[in-house]
C-alpha cells in the first residue's frame, strides 16, 4: 500500500490535498487504487474494466459504464454494446478530464441502467462491500461498491428512478441525484430521457458537492440543460437551525419499510431536531401511491424508443439474417437481456395505437399531479425526508425472479425523480449491520440546501463508513 | 390486466424482437402482472390535468446554424459490424 | 354522371440551411459517403439533438407566407419505426402541435380565384440514403444487400399538407408553381424537384360533382416534375372514375406513376399497418416563438407571388400574371412597362421570346427591352429575334435594331410578289380553286425571298389582292 494512502478511508478532498501538496503523485495515487482493485474487486466485481495509465494530473474517478468514454469500451452493462468503443466523450467525462481527473475505470451497472440491484448486468452482478452475498443496489451498484469498497475516491453514476441514491444507501455512502437539467446527458447511454440525470457518488457530502461543481452547468450539446442559478457551495455549517424538514406521511406509512430502516430514520430525524431543525409531517397523498405505476409507464415508454437504435447496423455485435428485418430482430433478441426486453415490450405497448391515452398519456398527467404535490409541500418546507430505500441490502437472487418486487425497491426514490427534483442520500445508521440511507429531497436547484443539511447530519452522526469486515 | 399472446407477438413485431417461444410465454405472464400494477393510474380522473413531458419549464433551446467539424471517416466506421465503400452494409430490406 | 376530382398534396421542402436540423453537420451535396456525419446524426449511444434556430425561423416565415397561424407552442415528436436510413429508430418530427396551421393559398384560375387550405406545415429531419446493391438496376426488389450513407440524414425538411381543396390536375400544377415561387423568393430553399429539394405526393379521390362527400383516396408518389404530377393525377382520376362507374369500389393503395408509359403501379402493401407510436420528444423542449419575432418576420415578408398575381392581374389578366410571377419575370415586366412599353405586348415578349431565347431576366436593361417591344411589328423579324437573343448582354443597345425598317412599300414588294406567283402556277390555281390556306405559302416565299425584311402584313395584303385580281 502506498504510504499515506488508505483507499478505504481517503475522501476525494483528502486525495486532492495529497496530490496538491505533492505528497503523492497522480500516478502513485492511481496505482494505489489499482492495487486495491486488484485485491478486492475479484470479489466485489465493481469494475468492468480499468485503465492502467493515468492521463490526468489529479485524482482518479470511476465512471458508470453508461457514460461514453472515448477510446475506452462502454457497454451499459449489455451484450448488445459488447466491444463498443465510443469515438467521443460524454460531456461529463470531458469535464472530468478538463479538471484533471483521471479515468480509473468503468463500473458495473444493471443493463441499460434498468434495475435496482446490478443483478441485471450482462457481465455478472456486483457485490456489497458490507456483505458480498448481498446486492450493492442498482442500477449503479458498481460505482457505489467501488466507493465504499475503497476502490475509487469518488465516481459518477446515473439516476433515473433512484439508481444513484439507492445504491448509495445500500453501500453506505453519499449519492446525489441532481435537479433535472443541471448535468448534461450528452454521451450518456439513454434510458428514459425525461428522467435520466448524472450525479456524483462519494464518501462525504463535501466530496459530492465538489464533483457536482465540476460536472454541472448548461451544455450546448444537451438542449435540456440550464445554467445553475447560483454557484455550488461546499458546506461547512454543522447545525441545522431554521431548517424546515417535511416527512411525507404517505411515505413513512408504507409497510414495505423494514423496522430497522424505520428506527434508523426516526433516530436521524431526532438528531436533526437537536441540531435545530423543525421536523413535521406533510401530505403528498398521490405521489407515493401512484408514483411507481406512473414511473413504470413513462420510463419504459421512453426507453422503448431510446433503445430502438440498437440494431447492429452501426455498432455492437450483429446476428445474421437474410433480410435487414431478420438481422435486426435477431440482433436485438440476442443482445438484450430479460429486463430491457420486458421494459421495451411494456413501453412499446404503452405507446401503441389504442393504448396511448390510457397508459402513457394518463401517466404524463399523473406526473403533473406529482409535480404539483411536491411544489405545494415546498411552500411550507425546505427539504422532504424519507428513508432512501425501504430495506437494507438484500441477498443476491432474492428478488431477481420477481420483477415487481424489484421495482418496489424504488418506491421512495421515484416520486421526486418524476418531478425532476434533486435528492441526496446520506448514510444515517445501520440496521442488522447493514447501511441505512436518509433521502433528502429539495425543490429545483436546491442542491446547496441539501448539501448543508447532509453535511451537518454527517458531521453529527460521525459514522464509520468503512464496511466493518474491511476495517483493520 | 391480462395481455394476450397475440398482443405480445404484435408488440414484439413493433419492437423488432425475435422472441423465442419460451420468452413469449414468460413475457405474456410477466407483462400481464406488470400491466395490472401500472393500470392503477387509470383510477384517477384526470380530464382537466395537462400532461408533463419535461420536468423543467424550459422553452426555446436551440443553436445557431453554424457548422462544426464532422467525424473523420475512420471514427464513423470504427464500430461498424460491416461496411463497404465507406458505407454501412446491411442485408437487403425486401 | 359527372365527377369531381378531390386532391390534396403533401409537399416536402428541403431547407437550404448551412447545417442539419438537429446537429451542426454541414448540409451539402456530393460529399463522399459518411463524411458529413457526427454522433448525433449517426444515432450513436448517448447522442442528443439540438435544434437549428434558422430552420425554426424559416418555417415560421413560410407559415406566415402561406397565411398560417403560427403556433404559440410547437412540440417536437418522435415517429418510431425501423429502417436502415433511420439511425435512431425514430424520426424527430412534429405531430399534434406543429409550427404552423390553418393557412391558405389563393390560386388564380381562368374562372376566378380559388383558395387552397393549408392544414399544417411542420419541421422534421430527412432520412439518410440507402443504396441497394445487386439485383436489377439498384431497385429494392431483388437487391443483394444495402449500403447506408448518412450524409443526408438529419437535413431539415418542412412538410406542408394541403386540405383536399384542389379539384383538377391543372389547379394542382398552378398551386405548386405558386408555392414553389413563394418558397424560392423567401430564400429558404431552392425547391427543385429534379434535385429532390422539393418532393410532392398527391392524395386523390373523386366524387359526384356537386356533392361534398369524401370517398376513399389513393396516394401517388415518385413524381419528378409538376407536369408529371398533373399527368399522374389525371391518370389516377381516370382510373378511379372507371372503377366507380363499373360498379366497383376504390380501395386504398399507394401508386407510383411512370410518366413515360402513363401507368400507375401499385406499391406492395405492407405486412402490417405502421403504428408510429408518436409521443413528445423528451430530448427537446417546446418552441414558443416570441411574438415580437413573429411580428418582425411578418413585417419583413416581401410582396408575395400570390399578392403580385392579384395586383398585376388587374392591369393585365390573371393568366398572364400567373405566368409572369411564377416564372420570376414580373420584376422585369414591371420595369419594362414603367419604361413605356405596352403591358400585354411586354408580357408576350418576355414570357415567350425572352424565355425561349434563354435570356436571364435579371441581366436585361428594361429601357432597351421597352424599345424592342415597341418596335416589334415595325422591324424585320430577324432583327427582332437577334435583338432579343442579345438583350441580356452588358451594355446592349436597342438602337441599331429598331432603326431597321421593314419594307412595306408596295412599289418595292410588287415585283417580288409577281415573281413568286409566276413561279408557282399550280398553287395559284389551287388557291383560286378554294384552297385558302395556300396564302401562307405565298407570303412565306416572299418573306424568304426578301430575307425577312418585308413587312408580313403588307405582303399578305398584296398577295391577296394579286390573287384576287
Amino acid at each position: 500500500m502506498t504510504a499515506g494512502v488508505d483507499t478505504l478511508r481517503l475522501t476525494a478532498e483528502d486525495a486532492l490535498g495529497l496530490v496538491e501538496r505533492g505528497e503523492v503523485s497522480a500516478e502513485e495515487l492511481h496505482g494505489a487504487y489499482l492495487d486495491a482493485i486488484g485485491e478486492r474487486d475479484p470479489e466485489l466485481h465493481a469494475f468492468l474494466r480499468t485503465v492502467d495509465e493515468p492521463e490526468g494530473s489529479s485524482i482518479p474517478i470511476a465512471l458508470k459504464d453508461v457514460i461514453s468514454t472515448r477510446g475506452v469500451e462502454t457497454t451499459a452493462g449489455s451484450k448488445i454494446l459488447s466491444g463498443y468503443v465510443p469515438v467521443f466523450d460524454a460531456t461529463v467525462a470531458a469535464r472530468c478530464k478538463a479538471a484533471g481527473l483521471t479515468l480509473l475505470g468503468k463500473t458495473n451497472t444493471d443493463e441499460f441502467a434498468m434495475g435496482s440491484s446490478t443483478e441485471n448486468s450482462a457481465f455478472g452482478p456486483s457485490r456489497n462491500p458490507w456483505d458480498p452475498s448481498r446486492v450493492p443496489g442498482g442500477s449503479g451498484g458498481g460505482t457505489a461498491a467501488a466507493v465504499s469498497g475503497g476502490l475509487a475516491p469518488w465516481g459518477l453514476g446515473s439516476d433515473t428512478g433512484g439508481s444513484i441514491k439507492q445504491p448509495s444507501a445500500l453501500c453506505g455512502n453519499v449519492g446525489l441525484r441532481p435537479t433535472y437539467g443541471t448535468v448534461s446527458r450528452y454521451g450518456v447511454v439513454a434510458f428514459a430521457s425525461s428522467l435520466d440525470q448524472i450525479g456524483p457518488v462519494a464518501k462525504t457530502v463535501r466530496d459530492v458537492a465538489l464533483l457536482y461543481r465540476i460536472v454541472s452547468g448548461r451544455d450546448p450539446c444537451d438542449s435540456t440543460t440550464v445554467e445553475l442559478p447560483a454557484p455550488v457551495e461546499l458546506p461547512t455549517a454543522e447545525r441545522l437551525d431554521g431548517l424546515r424538514i417535511g416527512v411525507p406521511r404517505q411515505a413513512v406509512a408504507l409497510e414495505a419499510i423494514e423496522p430497522g430502516v424505520r428506527s434508523a430514520f426516526e433516530a436521524v430525524l431526532a438528531l436533526a431536531e437537536e441540531l435545530g431543525a423543525h421536523v413535521d409531517e406533510c401530505d403528498l397523498p398521490l405521489s407515493f401511491e401512484y408514483g411507481l405505476p406512473c414511473y413504470y409507464l413513462i420510463a419504459p415508454a421512453e426507453a422503448s424508443s431510446n433503445l430502438a437504435r440498437y440494431d447492429g447496423v452501426r455498432y455492437g455485435p450483429r446476428s445474421e439474417g437474410e433480410t435487414y428485418r431478420d438481422a435486426v430482430e435477431r440482433t436485438r433478441d440476442d443482445g438484450f437481456g430479460a429486463e430491457p426486453k420486458r421494459r421495451i415490450m411494456l413501453g412499446t405497448y404503452a405507446l401503441s395505437a389504442g393504448y396511448y391515452d390510457a397508459y402513457y398519456g394518463q401517466a404524463q398527467k399523473v406526473r403533473t399531479l406529482i409535480v404539483r404535490e411536491h411544489a405545494t409541500a415546498f411552500e411550507s418546507f425546505d427539504v422532504l425526508a424519507t428513508p432512501t430505500s425501504p430495506t437494507v441490502a438484500f441477498p443476491i437472487g432474492d428478488k431477481a425472479a420477481d420483477p415487481l418486487a424489484m421495482y418496489a425497491c424504488d418506491l421512495l426514490t421515484i416520486p421526486s425523480c418524476l418531478a425532476g427534483l434533486p435528492g441526496l442520500s446520506v448514510p444515517c445508521g445501520l440496521s442488522e449491520g447493514l447501511p441505512v440511507g436518509l433521502q433528502l429531497v429539495g425543490p429545483q436547484f436546491a442542491e446547496n440546501a441539501l448539501f448543508r443539511a447532509g453535511h451537518a447530519l454527517e458531521r453529527a452522526l460521525g459514522l464509520d463508513l468503512v464496511p466493518e469486515r474491511l476495517r483493520t | 390486466m391480462a395481455i394476450t399472446r397475440d398482443q405480445v407477438l404484435h408488440v414484439a413485431r413493433l419492437a423488432r424482437l425475435d422472441l423465442s417461444e419460451a420468452e413469449v410465454e414468460q413475457l405474456t405472464g410477466e407483462l400481464g402482472a406488470i400491466l395490472d400494477a401500472v393500470s392503477k393510474v387509470s383510477e384517477l380522473d384526470l380530464a382537466d390535468v395537462p400532461p408533463t413531458s419535461h420536468p423543467l419549464d424550459l422553452v426555446n433551446s436551440w443553436a445557431e446554424d453554424e457548422p462544426h467539424d464532422s467525424l473523420p471517416l475512420e471514427d464513423v466506421l470504427r464500430n461498424a459490424p460491416a461496411s463497404e465503400r465507406d458505407m454501412f452494409r446491411v442485408p437487403p430490406t425486401a | 354522371m359527372t365527377w369531381e376530382p378531390v386532391i390534396g398534396l403533401e409537399i416536402h421542402v428541403q431547407l437550404k440551411t448551412r447545417t442539419k436540423m438537429f446537429c451542426r453537420c454541414p448540409v451539402g451535396f456530393g460529399a463522399a459517403p459518411n463524411t458529413q456525419t457526427c454522433p448525433v446524426c449517426l444515432g450513436f449511444p448517448g447522442a442528443l439533438p439540438v435544434p437549428n434556430r434558422t430552420a425554426i425561423e424559416w418555417v415560421v416565415k413560410l407559415g406566415l407566407a402561406l397565411g398560417c397561424e403560427i403556433a404559440p407552442r410547437a412540440v417536437f415528436a418522435r415517429k418510431n419505426y425501423f429502417y436502415p436510413d433511420l439511425p435512431k429508430g425514430y424520426q424527430i418530427s412534429q405531430y399534434d402541435l406543429p409550427s404552423c396551421i390553418d393557412g391558405n393559398v389563393i390560386v388564380p384560375l381562368p374562372d376566378g380565384e380559388h383558395a387552397v387550405g393549408i392544414v399544417r406545415a411542420h419541421l422534421e429531419e430527412d432520412a439518410a440514403k440507402n443504396v441497394h446493391v445487386g439485383g436489377r438496376t439498384g431497385r429494392i426488389g431483388g437487391a443483394e444487400y444495402t449500403l447506408v450513407d448518412y450524409n443526408r440524414g438529419g437535413t431539415p425538411l418542412v412538410e406542408i399538407v394541403t386540405a383536399p381543396d384542389i379539384h383538377s390536375a391543372e389547379e394542382a400544377k398552378r398551386f405548386l408553381q405558386l408555392l414553389r415561387q413563394t418558397i424560392v423568393e423567401l430564400g429558404i430553399s431552392d425547391a427543385e424537384m429534379e434535385k429532390g429539394t422539393l418532393r410532392v405526393d398527391a392524395n386523390v379521390s373523386v366524387r359526384p360533382a356537386g356533392s361534398d362527400e369524401l370517398r376513399t383516396r389513393c396516394e401517388i408518389k415518385n413524381m419528378n416534375s409538376f407536369t408529371h404530377i398533373a399527368r399522374g393525377i389525371e391518370a389516377e382520376v381516370e382510373r378511379q372514375i372507371a372503377v366507380w362507374e363499373s360498379g366497383g369500389e376504390v380501395e386504398q393503395h399507394t401508386y407510383d406513376f411512370d410518366v413515360a408509359t402513363g401507368t400507375l403501379t401499385p406499391r406492395r402493401a405492407k405486412e402490417e399497418a405502421d403504428d408510429y407510436r408518436y409521443f413528445p420528444e423528451p430530448d427537446l423542449v417546446p418552441v414558443e416563438p416570441p411574438e415580437d419575432i413573429v411580428d418582425r418576420l411578418r413585417s419583413e415578408l416581401p410582396e408575395l407571388p400570390a399578392q403580385r398575381i392579384g395586383r398585376i392581374g388587374e392591369t393585365l389578366d390573371h393568366e398572364r400574371a400567373l405566368v409572369l410571377v411564377t416564372g420570376g419575370l414580373d420584376p422585369l415586366w414591371e420595369a419594362t412597362v414603367a419604361a413605356g412599353a405596352d403591358g400585354v405586348a411586354a408580357s408576350n415578349v418576355i414570357a415567350n421570346q425572352l424565355v425561349g431565347a434563354g435570356v436571364d431576366p435579371g441581366a436585361v436593361a428594361a429601357n432597351e427591352l421597352a424599345k424592342l417591344v415597341e418596335a416589334r411589328d415595325r422591324i424585320p423579324r430577324t432583327a427582332f429575334d437577334e435583338a432579343i437573343g442579345r438583350v441580356g448582354e452588358p451594355g446592349f443597345s436597342a438602337e441599331p435594331y429598331v432603326a431597321q425598317e421593314v419594307v412595306s412599300d408596295t412599289a418595292a414588294l410588287e415585283p417580288v410578289v409577281d415573281a413568286i406567283l409566276a413561279a408557282n402556277p399550280g398553287q395559284v390555281e389551287q388557291y383560286r380553286g378554294g384552297k385558302d390556306g395556300l396564302l401562307g405559302f405565298f407570303v412565306g416565299q416572299v418573306m424568304k425571298e426578301t430575307k425577312g425584311q418585308a413587312d408580313p402584313r403588307a405582303v399578305n395584303e398584296l398577295v391577296r389582292a394579286k390573287l384576287a385580281g
